[in-house]
């Protein structure tokens, strides 16, 4: 027998025994197993006391520690307060409803026009074209100036963002110190939910769009510290070695030669910054940075589904046009660059003849009002199309739906449910353990259990243990549907663009959208809550399995063509085996997707860890917060170390090289 | 063309002088510092606080409204962050405003004049189906009239987010009632499921509030409990249940204005409008039903109010 079928053997039969324990151990009196008092402590309320401590008598001795936050507020506020003026405001005199606009912002087709010219020159027409398109869209449906707010504010949270990620990028690549210190942070910025930390951000840097600006900081660096670091790592050694040689002094050969030959690698990571500061404009618009986040959340609670999906479509709009652009730019600076000469003219014929039409459409813009504003006259809208729709649903297949909720929770969802809250504690910790060791060896093992005590510690267990199972399920469906989409897109080139826009939509589009919708079909609770985590977590398991698939090697493909497979024994046999490490992956952001979704769900009443930070949030209580927002963050980590380290398995046992993705 | 030119600048000039010399009509006020008032995400906080804005604007007041949320907000009102948040209800707000006053930090300016109601609501519809509402006797009967697959054979009753509070698991139990109570995240998902039920005249029973545009978009009534007593909620042998507390109907009480302490130092004026502020419960309704069932814009809506009621809030201001 191989190693590989006796450990599936020894998992099956624990597997058997847990079921026997959830099912028997209430009988026997067994469950829950109390927690001993030393294992409780009271983390929340160290935090609290720490934060209020900080902010009510920290001091530098001249200034206090709030003073500092203040101050870097205000900073920040500066360039943003620029961009509003810029985009949204132009300057006007007076206030409120009597306020006159003595130099207007810029005009929608301004805006547009440097877009699609941005587009051009970064790729050609028909990126242009497309950027033109979507901004004509924010015009047409009357989104213009939300949007305008919406970017102002990435606008300024990209550049700081990418500016913050770099820094701390070259300094773990230059000092493994840091470096080691770094990457728990890392961890912890990319898994614990935004809404713990949003108390903490307000009381320090006050009300408004600054904090909210932060939190969209915060939320969005860690990508690019770690793309950079890595993109340091992988530029040739040659390249160092050349440059020590020439005599570079450090800043030289930084400057001048790691960070440039690392760009094409640097632009992935801003365009990691870019599509994560988008994914938080709802929660920025709930701390007061308005916007289109703000559209969105006020026309649901109209129950103005139209309005709301709008609106959530303009944000999609501005999030697909940056990526394109920045993905275009990323892949310009590989190309190398034709140096051109003569007078700045010459050299900037394209950038100033934009810039001049720009211009003379603001100019002109004084003369035709419907150059500078889109008229109101024109604007389009989906009116009721929308609700109607929702409603032709709901009265007509309502039945069917209940019937087909009714199944899942029945056969699926409860008994899943009441298994892993049947469990006891002791016996959930051994097995973490014991997966630990089997995949990673002793170390990952003391980790697992760590994270595990930690959980148990803070007196959240059942709510964990309700976060894991609606994850748990949330994540299975999305692989049932992911892969199979995942198959078909590797299969064929139009199937991939197909999936591939859907995919596009439903990650950047606000779930609140189809919140609601789900909720009017489904009611509140747990049901809907799965709904909205399954669409959502979608992406990454089409994405990497689709990936997977299309990189196995063609000379393995060959030889089971050779040797005879049929098209399904190919797929089975051969494909999906070698593509199996890429989809670990996938399953691991699968995870990673579904638990930052938990806590949106919350809105919708689930019991689990999201909502453990989402009533401390309205609460304003820092503690509680952050405390449920770190046992999230370690559910997280644990599932993530796991399959990192099952991946490295299954690769070392395909005989496929690579490095395993942090 | 050069007559329009001539026209142009002239408007310009025009627009220029008149806020300077509109400044210089009114009250001089006692500091340009920007006044900020809270925005939560209702819409009849938004017409609220846009009244109350325009109001200190024609004063002459500089006005900021800002985002905030509305327990959060407290922490900002006691620094003087922020300085006004004009719709605290005493049903969900009150035990967070008292300890925002308790320590002196936060000021309530009264009454909005306006009244909270937070009950147990049910579509008229539902009056075939579970006869003698809206008294809540009749719940005690029909319990399987409310019930859905996930529940039977109770009754489903959605209440509001768990923060908002509420004592509904009490009241069940209390009362005696064969209900379960299904707390929903946020109030728009609460609405949702009302639409949805109300599309297909199906049974719903859950929490609704007034000021709000459900109880003007739907028929429907509230259910009629043994009336709220301060005691009810402290003392168990009050009411029909001699050994538990909550076995009575929700409190209804004033929505407050509350303001940082500095306010009425700083700028004493606006401190004396804001405290003069009242509307009533139909005035807003009416506001509320134009924005979200109308589609009528918020500024708009605050306009025609200003228009049409000059000389009350000129009476606020004291012009």
């Amino acid at each position: 027998m191989n190693p590989l079928a006796l450990r599936s053997l020894l998992w099956l039969g624990l597997f058997a025994v847990s079921l026997a324990l959830a099912g028997f151990a209430p009988a026997l009196g067994l469950a829950p197993v109390p927690v001993p008092f030393w294992l409780r402590v009271d983390l929340a309320g160290a935090i609290s006391a720490a934060m209020r401590w900080l902010v009510e008598t920290a001091s530098f001795g001249l200034f206090t520690f709030k003073d500092l936050t203040r101050a870097i507020a205000a900073l920040i506020d500066l360039p943003y307060q620029g961009a509003r003026f810029v985009l949204v405001e132009g300057l006007r005199e007076g206030r409120g409803s009597r306020a006159v606009t003595l130099i207007p912002p810029l005009g929608w087709l301004t805006v547009t026009l440097v877009m699609t010219a941005l587009g051009v020159w970064a790729k050609g027409w028909r990126l242009g074209l497309f950027l033109g398109l979507c901004f004509v869209y924010l015009a047409a449906f009357g989104r213009w100036e939300s949007a305008m707010i919406t970017l102002a504010s990435i606008v300024i949270a990209v550049p700081i963002g990418v500016a913050g990620g770099l820094v701390l990028g070259v300094a773990a690549y230059l000092w493994p110190l840091v470096n080691r210190v770094l990457s728990p942070v890392l961890d912890l910025m990319q898994t614990v939910p935004t809404f713990a930390y949003l108390v903490p951000i307000l009381f320090l840097f006050g009300f408004g769009p600054v904090a909210a600006l932060l939190a969209t900081v915060i939320y969005a660096m860690p990508p690019m510290v770690r793309v950079t670091t890595l993109a340091l790592r992988s530029v040739p050694t040659e390249l160092e070695e050349l440059s020590r040689m020439v005599g570079c002094t450090g800043r030289q050969r930084l400057s001048k030669v790691l960070l440039p030959a690392a760009l094409p690698d640097l632009m992935v990571g801003v365009n990691q910054v870019i599509m994560l500061s988008l994914n938080m404009v709802i929660i920025a618009s709930m701390i007061g940075a308005g916007g289109l986040g703000f559209d969105v959340l006020n026309a649901l609670r109209r129950l103005d589904i139209g309005a709301g999906v709008e609106a959530g479509l303009a944000i999609t709009a501005l999030a697909v046009a940056l990526d394109r652009l920045s993905q275009a730019m990323a892949q310009r600076s590989q190309r190398p660059g034709v140096v051109l000469r003569g007078s700045v003219w010459r050299r900037h014929r394209w950038g100033l003849s934009v810039l001049a039409m720009a211009l003379a459409i603001s100019l002109l813009g004084w003369a035709l009002p419907a150059l500078q504003t889109w008229p109101e006259s024109a604007t389009l809208s989906t009116k009721g199309f929308w609700s109607d729709l929702v409603k032709y649903i709901n009265i007509n297949y309502f039945d069917q739906l209940e019937a087909v909720k009714g199944a899942m929770l029945g056969w699926l969802l409860l008994p899943v449910k009441r298994f892993l809250l049947a469990l006891p504690w002791p016996w959930v910790l051994a097995l973490l353990a014991l997966a630990g060791a089997q995949l990673g060896g002793r170390k990952l093992a003391l980790t697992c259990a760590a994270l595990g005590l930690f959980i148990l510690s803070t007196g959240l267990w059942e709510q964990a243990m309700t976060t894991l199972y609606l994850c748990g399920v949330s994540v299975l469906i999305a692989g049932l549907i992911g892969v199979p989409l995942g198959v078909l897109a590797a299969s064929s080139e139009t199937a991939a663009r197909v999936i591939g826009a859907v995919i596009d939509t439903l990650q950047t589009l606000p779930s609140f959208v189809y919140l609601i919708p789900v909720v009017m079909l489904f009611r509140v609770g747990d049901f809907s809550a799965m709904i909205a985590v399954v669409l959502y977590a979608l992406a990454p398991a089409v994405r990497y399995s689709a990936h997977g698939l299309r990189s196995v090697p063609p000379e393995l493909i060959e030889a089971g063509t050779v040797c005879g497979c049929t098209r399904w024994q190919l797929l089975t046999r051969i494909r999906l085996p070698s593509a199996l490490p890429d989809m670990l992956l996938g399953l691991n952001q699968t995870i990673m997707l579904a638990l930052s979704m938990l806590v949106i769900t919350a809105l919708v009443g689930t019991r689990d860890l999201g909502q453990e930070v989402y009533i401390a949030l309205t609460r304003a209580d820092t503690g509680a917060g952050l405390v449920a927002g770190l046992a999230i963050a370690a559910i997280a980590i644990i599932a993530d170390r796991l399959i990192a380290a099952g991946a490295a398995q299954a690769r070392a046992r395909l005989g496929l090289q690579g490095e395993t993705a942090a | 063309m050069l007559k329009t030119h001539y026209l142009g600048t002239a408007a310009l000039l025009a627009a220029l002088a008149t806020p300077v010399l509109m400044t210089a009509a009114q009250a001089e006020v006692e500091s340009m510092d920007p006044i900020k008032l809270t925005l939560h995400d209702w819409t009849g906080q938004l017409i609220t606080t846009g009244l109350m804005a325009a109001v200190l604007e024609e004063a002459g007041y500089n006005v900021e409204q800002v985002q905030a949320d509305y327990l959060a907000q407290f922490a900002g009102l006691k620094t003087g962050d922020l300085h006004v948040a004009m719709e605290i209800w005493e049903t969900t707000g009150r035990e967070a405003m008292d300890e925002a006053t308790a320590g002196g930090e936060v000021v309530n300016l009264g009454s909005t004049g306006m009244q909270a109601i937070e009950e147990w609501w049910f579509p008229d519809y539902m009056k075939e189906a579970c006869p003698g509402l809206p008294d809540w006797q009749a719940l005690k009967g029909c319990a399987a009239a409310f019930a859905t697959p996930e529940t039977a054979p109770k009754g489903r009753y959605l209440g509001a987010p768990v923060t908002w509070g509420g004592f509904d698991e009490e009241r069940v139990a209390a009362l005696g009632l064969d209900f379960e109570v299904i707390h929903a995240g946020t109030d728009a998902a609460m609405f949702a499921e009302l639409e949805s039920a109300y599309q297909r005249q199906a049974p719903i029973l859950l929490w609704v509030y007034a000021p709000h545009w459900a109880p003007l978009k739907y028929k429907g009534e509230w259910v009629k409990f043994p009336p709220y007593e301060p005691a009810c909620y402290t003392d168990p042998a009050w009411g029909s249940n001699p050994d538990a507390t909550h076995d009575c109907a929700k409190p209804t009480g004033p929505i407050w204005k509350v303001a940082w302490k500095g306010v009425a130092e700083k700028w004493p004026g606006a401190a004396k409008a804001i405290e003069a502020f009242t509307i009533s419960n139909d005035e807003m309704g009416a506001m509320i039903s134009a924005v979200d069932l109308e589609g009528a814009s918020i500024e708009d809506t605050v306009a025609g109010w200003m228009d049409a009621n000059e000389t009350t809030w000129k009476g606020w201001i004291g012009q």
